[in-house]
């Protein structure tokens, strides 16, 4: 029984992998010619064994499920785009049947040229919009058909449709910056002024 | 696997519920299984396990990219069940040390030669006994066992969730092995 004490240390050490190869060395002899130490020993690392069997602890089936459905909502525009793409075949006729009814397709097609929301102190180079050095665009500004340029300022929004946010260093945007490129996104952009009351309603 | 977890993280953060979908599916087990170790029922486990992944999502912003998303899982599971099983009755053991390896009980008087195969391990009676005897620990002793043998943690790691000092959780696990090892070795 004396020499147990500093055994077991030893046990316990080198079950938490924390024995250097004289240590071990020391163990694996002792261990050789005790009987009671070597059974300690036994019984630690079955002891080990049968606390890692916990395969058989499983949560419910529908875990995961009952977790995302407990999460508190998430921003609306990104779950109206996963469940447009998630759903093709109807999203398809649903943009279909609300363009029968809006002018989104045909603004789409026939608005080729570029256009912006307010001109004024800005420079336009081809398909190039530029709000100048030293220029302070103040609320949203909405470029259409053509490339952005900030070398100013926007105090607002910016909405570029069709276009490319071209960066300059200098240029700067208090409010969001978004861009929108595809048809999709456009009928995105276009719907959420047009039918917001439909899907506030339907989403609820 | 972390990193594909990280990539998921990075859409979770931006907004993207769908994403936390496989981030649950992936740890869900583990994640139970500490729960159930501590708490030492499956319904309440179940339970914990869910809040833990809910708290998860609402706090993603305060995760760091850069440490391992696991262990940061770990700790608001381990948290809320600790704040769950003192709320339910005052641990008065909680701040006991196990006792020395004397002291017969009722189990040390079993015929010591029945060893049992190892796929018996799996067998529900035993696992209840297992649980049981993890459940005679106090807490703290717990809360190590449940961390090391669930997901094998390090120390380190061990350290790092239950915020003690690494010598400390050395001292638990020897402890808390060595009751086992008295509670456990006719199984
Ligand atoms: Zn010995």
């Amino acid at each position: 029984m004396t020499c147990k004490k500093e055994f077991i240390q030893l046990m316990h050490h080198y079950l938490d992998g924390d024995l250097n190869k004289e240590e071990e060395q020391q163990l694996r002899t002792h261990l050789q010619s005790c009987k009671e130490c070597q059974n300690h020993f036994q019984e630690l690392k079955r002891t080990i064994t049968l606390l890692e069997s916990n395969s058989h602890l499983q949560p419910s089936p529908n875990f995961t499920n009952k977790v995302i459905n407990s999460l508190p909502k998430e921003k609306k525009r990104i779950s109206y785009l996963r469940w447009f793409k998630a759903h093709p075949a109807i999203t398809a006729a649903a943009i279909f049947f609300i363009l029968m009814f809006t002018s989104v397709f045909s603004a789409w097609n026939q608005d080729g040229h570029l256009s912006v929301s307010k001109e004024q102190n800005l420079i336009i180079e081809n398909d190039t919009v530029i709000v100048p050095e030293g220029v302070v665009v103040e609320g949203d500004l909405v470029v259409k058909n053509g490339n952005l340029k900030i070398e100013g300022a926007v105090n607002g929004d910016v909405v570029i449709i069709n276009g490319e946010h071209l960066m300059a260093s200098a240029g700067e945007v208090t409010g969001e910056l978004e861009q929108v490129n595809q048809i999709f996104e456009w009928f995105w952009y276009s719907l959420k002024d047009i039918t917001k009351d439909i899907f506030a309603f339907t989403s609820k | 696997m972390e990193t594909k977890i990280k990539e998921k993280i990075k859409l979770v953060k931006k907004g993207d519920q769908s994403a936390f979908e496989e981030i649950v599916a992936f740890h869900q087990s583990k994640v139970y299984q500490i729960c159930y170790r501590l708490i030492g029922n499956t319904h309440e486990a179940e339970d914990l396990a869910q809040e833990a992944f809910i708290r998860a999502y609402v706090n993603i912003h305060s995760y760091d990219d850069n440490r391992k998303f696991s262990t940061w899982l770990y700790r608001i599971a381990t948290n809320l069940t600790i704040d769950r099983i003192r709320k339910k009755k005052p641990d008065y053991y909680l701040d006991a040390e196990v006792q020395g390896t004397d002291g017969l009980n009722m189990y040390s008087q079993l015929p010591a030669d029945q060893v049992q195969p190892e796929e018996e391990v799996e067998s529900l009676e035993i696992q209840t006994y297992i649980q049981n005897e993890i459940m005679a620990l106090p807490t703290k002793y717990r809360s190590v066992i449940a961390l090391r043998f669930v997901d094998e943690l390090s120390l380190a790691e061990i350290s790092d969730i239950l915020n003690i000092p690494i010598g400390t959780v050395k001292t638990r696990i020897h402890r808390g092995r060595e009751a086992l090892r008295k509670r456990l070795r006719h199984v």
